[in-house]
């Protein structure tokens, strides 16, 4: 490990700011993704460190590890080294999860490793994340790396894209060198179409720009990393979006206080529902209205995106875990064909010549790939034709589906635009679709 | 600079009502995929939280699994008194196994009398999963507790030998979980993998739920050890040449006495511990687990051989 990855550490016994009285802004999931070298994990490290997220022992762990590894300063970029595993191979498997908090928000990082089956762990690591940093070396630019991940990060449909580029100590703190890369960085994103892309220059290494502005580069007037998480949107549904509530489960307590209940479980994942809304089950099309909107001891007038609820209904329609529940005439009709983006996750590639399973919302149904137009080459950044998908391949699907399923665009509404392929002789989970 | 993306502008679910809707969303997904679900349900803090969050799941209707303690006969007796207190309030069955049965039994071999049994949990955990055929157990562990546990997924699949294979472990994207398994073969089940320890207390002071009285600052005799504090009871008798003291302490995990620390503490009440916590110095583990400070990958290991 060399010195460009250690960063030093404050003294343990520095206190984290008390978190009291600061505006409760929800909760922002962010995904961090560059190259091996670009400084991922000395800047998670970084960010971590000056939020005063790393408590005392495991700062002494690292410092532990730091001088047994023979290292002058502690490396921070230990602090999300893993598994036992990982360690034996000197590499990182698996997507890890992080948490700080800056008493207004609270973070959740997913970290995708930068090499060892990557697209794989980027797309999962994308697939719950609002925003991605894409980290760019200031002394190499856009490299087709950066690219990748930028087009990956759009595949999954993430709404934001921060372009970190890092290691500006290392170019004499250049305004001319930040302004190129953000220059061509720019100019590919408007041909991806991504609608809001930000940059900013940091030194992960010194901290400048990423909590704190530091002093060496006053000629940047945007704002801070920390910053720019902290104004990015939380609220992961816009206006607009229509009602999607999958069910999940079916309450029938059947006791003599509650000898008729029947409560519709599950999550509202996009839109708003109130009390009295009319709505449709699907894919019956049978029609009836919301009655209450329960949660726990509460009665609530109305739900938005991402609460738990549960429902109940003026009529006793029949409604069962799989269904959607949708405000009538909006919901998306049932098909039996759907196209999809499919990201393959197995070692044993995709053959369409086998049927699968496939879990879209809270529902199951066989499904069988009938044509693949085509895979995505990453590296030339061109469609290819394919007759499989191996591991780490992207590629554009039809699929054939056993039973009906109201499925949205994964562009209109993720959770009800996505599935995953579950292969059936093992169980495993195999494949991530995003529905075209 | 003004907002990312301005047409945004629907006020968030404040931070702990996500994650309270992630946690019923898990545990509703346990509800729709298993058969046999139980919830391991310990008398702390963690396993408190996934009870409120499984009344807001699935209320008005019985729990639609049992509850699962596993006893290793080293637990303090307020926590036990809580744990069959709080399961009859609720009036969902309790399902107690115990590590002095696997011991009696022969399926637990002790190096020494006293030694702590957290490891051993496995077994018993284990046998009770095969005894009552649970195709998931729900637990509470948070990956924020250790480093093993950062990279463990929600659904969490285990093999016919309970062992958790980290390189092998299902992708899981979105939130669309995969319990498919074999005969013989479980999930564990994390619903509240993204909550942090303040999270967790800060969700206890909201819904004002009740803890065991050891959570809270009370005086106890203790003596001080490699940088630990630890509590002076039958099972831990001060070793030669060390001085008792008393001291205002609370647990901030309740486990197996001979390896569960207190730390100096005079924090009274839920709100005051959420206090304590936002400015805590130590991880929960670190300050209150002596057994998981014996080498960086003593979590990962016990996983592996079936640990919750």
């Amino acid at each position: 490990m060399s010195t460009a990855s250690t960063i030093a550490a404050v003294p343990a016994s520095d206190p984290a700011p008390a978190p009291a009285a600061c505006r409760e802004d929800g909760l922002l999931r962010f995904l961090t993704c560059g190259s091996v070298d670009d400084g991922k994990s000395t800047l998670i490290g970084r960010l971590l460190h000056d939020t005063r997220s790393i408590l005392a022992d495991a700062l002494h762990a690292i410092e532990r590890t730091s001088r047994r590894r023979g290292l002058e300063a502690v490396d921070l970029s230990l602090l999300t080294d893993g598994l036992q595993a990982e360690r034996e191979q000197g590499i990182t498997i698996d997507v890890a999860y992080r948490y700080f908090s800056t008493g207004s928000r609270k973070y959740i990082i997913a970290d995708a490793p930068g090499h060892e089956q990557y697209t794989r762990n980027m797309v999962t690591a994308a697939s719950t994340a609002h925003l991605a940093l894409v980290l760019v070396d200031a002394r190499k630019g856009v490299v087709t790396q950066t690219r990748r991940h930028a087009v990956i990060a759009h595949l999954v449909g993430i709404p934001h894209l921060v372009f970190v580029v890092n290691k500006l100590d290392l170019v004499g703190w250049s305004e001319e060198a930040f302004a190129r890369i953000e220059a061509d960085a720019r100019d590919f994103a408007a041909r991806l179409g991504i609608p809001d892309v930000r940059f900013v220059p940091i030194s992960a290494l010194h901290g400048d720009m990423v909590v704190e502005r530091g002093a060496s580069l006053g000629w940047y007037r945007g704002p801070t990393l920390l910053e720019l998480l902290e104004r990015a949107p939380a609220a992961h549904s816009a206006p607009g979006e229509r009602f999607r509530f999958p069910v999940q489960w079916v309450c029938r307590p059947h006791t003599r206080e509650h000898h008729d209940f029947r409560g519709f479980a599950g999550r509202v994942e996009s839109g708003a529902v109130a009390v009295g809304d009319a709505v449709q089950v699907l894919p019956s099309g049978r029609t009836t209205r919301v009655k209450e909107i329960r949660l726990g001891e509460e009665r609530l007038a109305s739900a938005g995106a991402e609460q738990s609820v549960m429902l109940t209904l003026e009529d006793e329609v029949d409604v069962s875990r799989g269904d959607l529940l949708v405000h009538p005439g909006e919901g998306p009709p049932p098909t039996r064909t759907v196209d999809a983006l499919v990201c393959w996750l197995s070692e044993r590639p995709l053959s369409p010549a086998r049927r699968y399973l496939v879990r879209h919302t809270t529902r199951e149904t066989r499904a069988q790939a009938s044509e693949i137009a085509w895979r995505l080459d990453l590296a030339a950044l061109e469609r290819v034709p394919a007759d499989g998908l191996a591991m780490n391949d992207i590629g554009r699907v039809t699929l054939r589906l056993a039973q009906p399923l109201a499925a949205d665009r994964y562009a209109d509404a993720r959770p009800t635009g996505a599935f995953v392929v579950i292969d059936e002789a093992t169980n495993d989970t195999v494949g991530a679709g995003m529905i075209q | 600079m003004t907002d990312i993306h301005p047409i945004t502008v629907r006020r968030p679910l404040a931070h702990l009502d996500w994650l309270e809707a992630e946690a019923i969303h898990v545990l509703r997904e346990v509800a729709g995929q298993c058969a046999n679900p139980a919830l391991l349900f310990s008398g702390g803090k963690d396993s408190i939280c996934l009870l409120r969050l499984a009344e807001k799941a699935f209320r008005p209707a019985r729990f639609p699994f049992p509850l699962l303690h596993v006893d290793t006969g080293h637990n303090y007796p307020e926590v036990v008194a809580f744990r069959d207190r709080r399961a009859a309030e609720l009036g969902e069955r309790l399902v107690v196994r115990s590590v002095e049965d696997s011991i009696r039994e022969g399926k637990v071999v002790l190096a020494r009398p006293d030694e702590p049994r957290n490891r051993h949990q496995s077994v018993t955990l284990l046998d009770a999963v095969a005894e009552h055929g649970f195709d998931a157990c729900i637990g509470g562990a948070r990956r924020d507790e250790e480093k093993a546990r950062a990279k463990e997924r929600v659904f969490s699949f285990r093999d016919d030998l309970g062992q958790w294979d980290p390189k092998h472990q299902r992708p899981e994207l979105w939130s669309l979980y995969n319990a498919r398994i074999r005969r013989g073969e479980h999930i564990r089940a994390f619903p509240i993998s993204n909550w942090t320890e303040l999270d967790v207390w800060q969700y206890l002071a909201r819904e004002r739920l009740e803890l065991p009285s050891i959570y809270f600052a009370h005086r106890r005799p203790v003596v001080r050890r490699g940088g630990a504090l630890v509590p002076v009871t039958d099972l831990t008798p001060p070793r030669p040449g060390e001085r008792v003291e008393v001291v205002s302490v609370r647990f901030r995990t309740v486990g197996d006495i001979t390896c569960t620390a207190p730390v100096e503490s005079t924090a009274a009440t839920v709100e005051e511990i959420v206090a304590e916590t936002a400015t805590a110095t130590v991880t929960e583990r670190g300050a209150t687990r002596l057994d998981d400070q014996t080498s960086d990958a003593s979590m990962e290991q016990r996983k592996k051989e079936g640990y919750f």
